[in-house]
């Protein structure tokens, strides 16, 4: 069949919604798209592991560390159901694994940020989860199958992070002064990082117009920006919290809640490497990913001698 | 309230409880994401298990009798407050914690954490499987539990064991390497304290089928155990809270928050 | 990023239309092959595929299984495959191969219109 046909049907097919499937003709540049997207959201996941992961030895009951635990986990599972997604494209995980310690690919730079109290835990899963989701949701219903279906299963998974995010803050902010103050100091570092999760303004974003209409998005960053502000101005009231921003207010023209401007030049400082804990991020994976060589080679030679023995008996 | 009891059943939580935070620091740092979250997965069973433990012993110190009140303050711990799972695990001091020596010892490789998972889940199987009978039915019940976890935690780490004993030289090398560094963490297991002359276990019959499994899965995976097994050099304390220097690290990270932030809750 | 595509599985595009087919990953000692799984989640129902995973061998392919995507009661039983094992039809056959099911209404119970009395039939 020649492209141009290919083309139509591929077309028609995100016209009306049907999910495009890996054996599916698609052009080169949905394939890179969505490659782009989904490896860096796995990457996301997997380098997200550490910051929480900082916290694990040192949760303050058993019962925080078994959630906590369990959910920096689920971040390794949702990270392995994603790479098993991009790998549908046609991209091994090695080569994806190794673009991002080869500090090639991108990850969400939200990561890049220190966990520095136990109120961390909280914020990150109330802000940074409660970002996430409001992303995650969005893509259940993008355009590429495989991806589709992970980000069903991840949802599933991700609906209990950010509770127990929220409840940790709310157990502080019913706590003593120095919880309550600790609860605060979370949430005022958090907060921007978080907004800027969602990625440059609508008019500064080069890979969005494309993306939505292959329907990989479904919302503008500041759409889902906008639907994320306006969720936590109402929940922070519930902690008895501030959001840092004092411009924060009720537009009753447009209904949604106006927010300060966003320090875009940090943004743009951590994407390119100049965050918190960049060094340290990708040091913690590439050495994890280096002393599990061995283990991994081992396995392999154990294979092959086991699969000959097989076929020598 | 029986301190015997109630000591023992500190041991068995101590023990899964400190395996559990050793275990639980290759989170996000395993060798390949598949395994990272296998091993959090025990982790997550040992964890639950030190739990179980912990609230049953709980529930028989918070008795309101003088001689539990001066148990209580013999393991060093406040009279006047209820005891919690979580007091007994963050509010006890080193000498006081009587987990086995081997969960304690560091993760070192990923040959090393197998191995100690290995040593130590084959132990808890055969061990468990007598306690399973204990005449204490809260014991037995928690025993009845944990051993379908152990048998997984077996199976699955007598597979790694053979497979880096069996794989390449360099794995081979490690495994071999763990092997001497952990068994004269392995003695203790065997050797009973003063609060387990209560216990019903024949402690020299579950050594011998210790050593026998032991032998076989180390016999597949082509490493050898150290020459004269029986006449190593065995380590001994941990249950009578005289560890080896790792553990006070261990709660020094385990225990922080509790002890930055006295009587707060979480 | 530089992406560069190869058919590596069988979920990947014919080799004529996808991009950089020259293409030669750096395949190491240590890389585990990749397994598809699928997973029974009560008893009475099929297996269903759930997704991937990579494993050196068989029987860890299965744990691996387990520990990854039964977590939350998932399942009761497990297949593993090697996902080179699996072949797939193409998409370019879906004409030659579904249509022609599609005009044999006669195989559906609805096609038959019978007298009120029996219609639950």
């Amino acid at each position: 069949m020649a492209a141009a046909a290919q083309e139509k049907i591929f077309t028609t097919k995100i016209e009306t919604e049907e999910k495009i499937e890996p054996k599916d003709w698609m052009p080169d540049a949905y394939r890179k798209t969505n490659l782009r997207q989904i490896s860096q959201h796995a990457h996301s996941e997997i380098v997200g592991m550490l910051p929480e992961g900082n916290w694990i030895t040192r949760a303050p009951s058993l019962k925080r560390k078994a959630i906590l635990l369990a959910k920096v986990q689920d971040e390794a599972g949702h990270g392995l159901y994603l790479y098993s997604a991009a790998e549908t494209l046609g991209m091994s995980r090695d080569e994806m694994i190794n673009s991002l310690h080869e500090g090639k690919a991108k990850y969400s730079s939200i990561f890049n940020y220190p966990t520095l109290t136990w109120a961390d835990m909280g914020a990150i899963g109330w802000l940074v989860d409660g970002a996430a989701i409001l992303n995650q949701v969005m893509l259940c219903r993008t355009s590429y199958g495989p991806y589709a279906r992970a980000m069903v299963r991840i949802c599933k998974e991700e609906s209990f992070h950010q509770r127990q995010g929220f409840e940790i803050l709310w157990v502080l902010s019913n706590g003593n002064a120095e919880q309550k103050a600790m609860c605060q100091d979370a949430i005022n570092r958090w907060w921007w990082p978080s907004l800027m999760m969602f990625g440059p303004t609508d008019s500064e974003s080069t890979n969005s117009d494309q993306s939505m209409k292959w329907k990989i998005k479904r919302k503008s960053n500041d759409e889902l920006r906008q639907q994320f502000v306006d969720m936590c101005v109402e929940q922070v009231k519930v902690l008895g919290m501030q959001l840092p921003d004092e411009k924060i207010k009720w537009n009753e023209k447009r209904k949604h809640y106006d927010f300060g401007e966003i320090d875009w030049n940090e943004f743009w400082n951590v994407v390119k490497g100049n965050g918190p804990c960049n060094k340290e991020r990708l040091a913690a994976r590439r050495k994890a990913h280096e002393e599990g060589q061995w283990v991994r080679e081992a396995a392999m030679a154990f294979a092959a001698k086991r699969n000959t023995k097989k076929t020598a008996a | 309230m029986n301190t015997s009891l109630v000591k023992y059943i500190l041991h068995l939580g101590d023990t899964t409880l400190i395996l559990a935070q050793q275990n639980s620091k290759w989170c996000g740092h395993g060798p390949v994401l598949e395994q990272d979250i296998a091993l959090t997965n025990i982790s997550l069973d040992l964890l639950g298990q030190a739990r179980n433990f912990y609230q049953y012993a709980a529930e028989l110190m918070n008795e309101n009798e003088k001689s539990t009140k001066d148990f209580i303050q013999s393991l060093g711990m406040q009279t006047d407050e209820k005891i919690t799972e979580d007091i007994l695990a963050y509010h006890r001091k080193e000498r006081f914690f009587f987990n086995l020596l081997l969960t304690e010892q560091p993760n070192g490789d990923w040959g090393q954490t197998i191995l100690r998972q290995f040593l130590y889940s084959r132990f808890q199987y055969y061990l468990y499987e007598k306690l399973q009978e204990h005449p204490d039915t809260q014991i037995a019940a928690i025993a009845a539990k944990s051993i379908k976890e152990t048998t997984y935690h077996l199976r699955w780490s007598s597979e790694w064991v053979i497979r880096l004993g069996d794989g390449t030289a360099e794995s081979h090398e490690r495994m071999q390497n763990a092997i001497d560094n952990l068994w004269p963490y392995t003695g203790e297991m065997f050797l009973p304290a003063d609060f387990e002359a209560d216990v019903k276990i024949d402690f020299s019959g579950l050594k011998n089928k210790w050593l026998d499994a032991v032998t076989s899965i180390v016999k597949q995976a082509t490493l050898s155990l150290p020459e004269n097994e029986n006449k190593v050099y065995m380590h001994t304390g941990g249950k009578e809270g005289r560890h080896t220097e790792h553990l006070g690290y261990i709660l020094t990270e385990l225990q922080y928050m509790q002890m930055a932030f006295p009587g707060a809750n979480w | 990023m530089k992406f560069s595509i190869r058919k590596f599985y069988y979920g990947d595009i014919p080799d004529e239309k996808s991009g950089g087919t020259d293409y030669r990953a750096k395949e190491d000692a240590a890389t585990w092959p990749l397994w598809e799984v699928f997973i029974r989640s009560k008893q009475g129902l099929d297996h269903k595929h759930v997704g991937s995973l990579h494993a050196a061998d068989a029987k860890m392919a299965i744990e691996n299984a387990r520990d990854v995507y039964t977590r939350r009661m998932e399942g009761v039983s497990i297949w593993v495959v090697e996902s080179k094992y699996i072949t797939a039809t193409n998409p370019e056959e879906a004409g030659e191969l579904y249509e022609p099911a599609v005009d044999k209404i006669y195989r559906h119970p609805m096609f038959y219109k019978l007298p009120d009395e029996v219609n639950h039939m």
